[in-house]
């Protein structure tokens, strides 16, 4: 179970304006806003539960992941993940979750896909057994085949995207944490990640939250959507709170975001 | 049982160099010529100046060449400016994220790829060089060492720079992440470590003053020790003395390491959304 309790992070950003003198001026003296990322964020997300995260570009998403995934700290609040803090009890916290952030990779360059895997194996300290059960469910999943063969560099992005998915399940993880995993994808690959997700939840009851700016997403894979605009909690609800007969999603989401102006 | 786990963490992080080290077949077989190359050329350079002035020369001839060839072969144990590109990206990137979704300290992982790194690099090409150097004629002659002694000395004096090196570039990557871009430090960093640490000229021809600071600085607990350990340079007390410094440089440098990555933890933000 997770939950999110007041959460509030704010960034410092240094901001100027354009031109010489303006440069010249804040190398001496830099003046920093502060941006509120997550304003008093709360939200309770079941075991086994598929969660769409969505908001507007800077919303606070991606923030919120990381907290969730004890890569940032937040300035107050408290948030729980199966019992622990994420950010006090990283170590412990992360063996127990998967992450696949949709912009990057975590794959080695430069080796086939597989010495990747035996990587994460052994950092992860996967039983062997479990290692070779969980490969051999994932590869068929994710019709893997040949791809463990080839160095991640030679890979399409769906198919990367494919061994993305699968290196972070190969330790069977709690809870999943997708962080817009078919950005720059293909119809097809797209399709093909949906339906594993969905799968993975059904077989496994891995609890599954998503960020995406994609609502066939969003449509395909959860059950229930948490819509954050400017660091706050706007909207927790099933998509048929939302849905307005017939219209199309992205238009309905469109329309959600303009009648809260984020 | 927890202990062996643990183990096989850091392990995995060698097999997987070892592989990618012999995944790089042209860059290994370029990297043996460029070191003959460099290696003729230097002890050419020294040879001219032994017959300039012979009673200047502060080590016999043949320490000199081996001095040279074993720095060609080690090259990737020692050279400063051998850093994982790749960990920089990381940083400046933002996917360091990934690195923190880990079960296992980033202090840890980093200075163990480091390692893994220079290690299969520096073990994948020494022998060619080792074995070649060797049956050269004099002057360029590799010689064997002394007594196996001297040879054990050399091997836990090397271990103890190559320790060194890797803690002294995981401070590089740890102050990456206040300053964002890496590449003034780099450069000052591994000119400095270079010229300090003997890789250009070995430091007993510099002036005896200068020689005596230099002597104690981090850069001469790296590739300075376990080059002259090996022609019996370094020897008796001296031995010790340069051992000593070469333990408390690694205590001290990765103590500044690890103060640096749990500084930079705390302050965290992961760039680039």
């Amino acid at each position: 179970m997770i939950v999110m309790r007041n959460i509030c992070k704010t960034y410092k950003v240094a901001r100027r304006n354009a031109g010489l003198a303006e440069a010249a001026r804040s190398f001496f003296r830099r003046e920093y806003d502060t941006v509120t990322a997550l304003d008093h964020v709360n939200f309770t997300i079941h075991d086994g539960e598929t969660v769409g995260y969505i908001g507007p570009n800077g919303a606070g998403k991606s923030t919120t992941i990381k907290i969730l995934s004890g890569i940032l700290t937040p300035d107050s609040g408290e948030c729980l993940v199966d019992g622990r803090t994420p950010w006090k009890n990283r170590i412990d916290h992360v063996a127990q979750i998967g992450v696949v952030f949709g912009q990057r990779s975590q794959l080695w360059w430069d080796v086939p896909v597989a010495d990747s895997f035996e990587l994460l194996r052994d950092i992860y300290s996967i039983p062997p057994a479990l290692y070779k059960a969980n490969l051999d469910e994932l590869t068929e999943l994710l019709s893997l085949g040949e791809l463990l063969r080839t160095p991640a560099r030679q890979l399409s992005l769906g198919q990367r995207m494919r061994c993305e998915l699968a290196a972070s399940l190969l330790h069977s993880p709690r809870i999943l944490f997708l962080d817009e995993p078919t950005i720059g994808l293909d119809a097809v690959s797209k399709i093909a990640v949906r339906e594993f997700i969905v799968k993975l939840n059904q077989t496994h009851g891995t609890t599954v939250i998503l960020t995406t700016h994609d609502m066939q997403d969003i449509e395909a894979i959860t059950k229930r959507i948490i819509l954050i605009g400017k660091g706050r909690i706007l909207l927790d609800g099933g998509l048929d709170d939302i849905r307005r007969g017939g219209e199309d999603i992205d238009r309905t989401v469109a329309a959600l975001y303009r009648s809260y102006e984020i | 049982m927890k202990k062996a786990t643990r183990f096989y963490k850091y392990i995995a992080f060698f097999r997987l160099r070892f592989v990618m080290g012999l995944q790089y077949r042209t860059a290994a077989l370029a990297g043996v010529a460029t070191q003959f190359a460099w290696g003729f050329m230097e002890i050419s350079m020294f040879l001219a100046f032994e017959r300039a002035a012979p009673d200047a020369f502060p080590m016999t001839f043949g320490q000199l060449a081996s001095y040279e060839w074993l720095q060609q072969a080690f090259l990737a144990f020692f050279m400063a400016w051998l850093m994982e590109g790749e960990l920089f990206d990381t940083i400046t990137s933002g996917s360091v994220a990934y690195e923190l979704c880990r079960p296992i300290g980033l202090y840890e992982m980093w200075f163990t790829r480091s390692l893994a790194k220079r290690l299969s690099a520096g073990l994948l090409r020494c022998l060619p060089i080792l074995v070649v150097a060797a049956l050269l004629p004099d002057p360029w002659k590799l010689h064997a060492p002394m007594s196996p002694v001297t040879l054990l000395c050399f091997i836990v004096t090397m271990i103890m720079g190559l320790l060194v090196t890797v803690a002294l570039c995981m401070i590089i990557y740890m102050l990456t992440f206040f300053t964002i871009s890496p590449k003034g430090m780099r450069m000052i960093f591994a000119f400095a470590a270079e010229f300090f640490q003997g890789a250009v000229i070995p430091l007993p021809f510099f002036p005896a003053p200068m020689q005596r600071v230099m002597e104690y600085l981090p850069f001469a607990a790296m590739q300075n020790v376990p080059m002259r350990v090996y022609s019996g340079q370094l020897a008796g007390v001296e031995l010790f003395r340069a051992a000593g410094l070469q333990v408390f440089w690694l205590a001290a440098l990765t103590g500044i390491g690890k103060a640096l990555c749990a500084k930079a933890m705390q302050k965290m933000t992961v760039q680039g959304g």
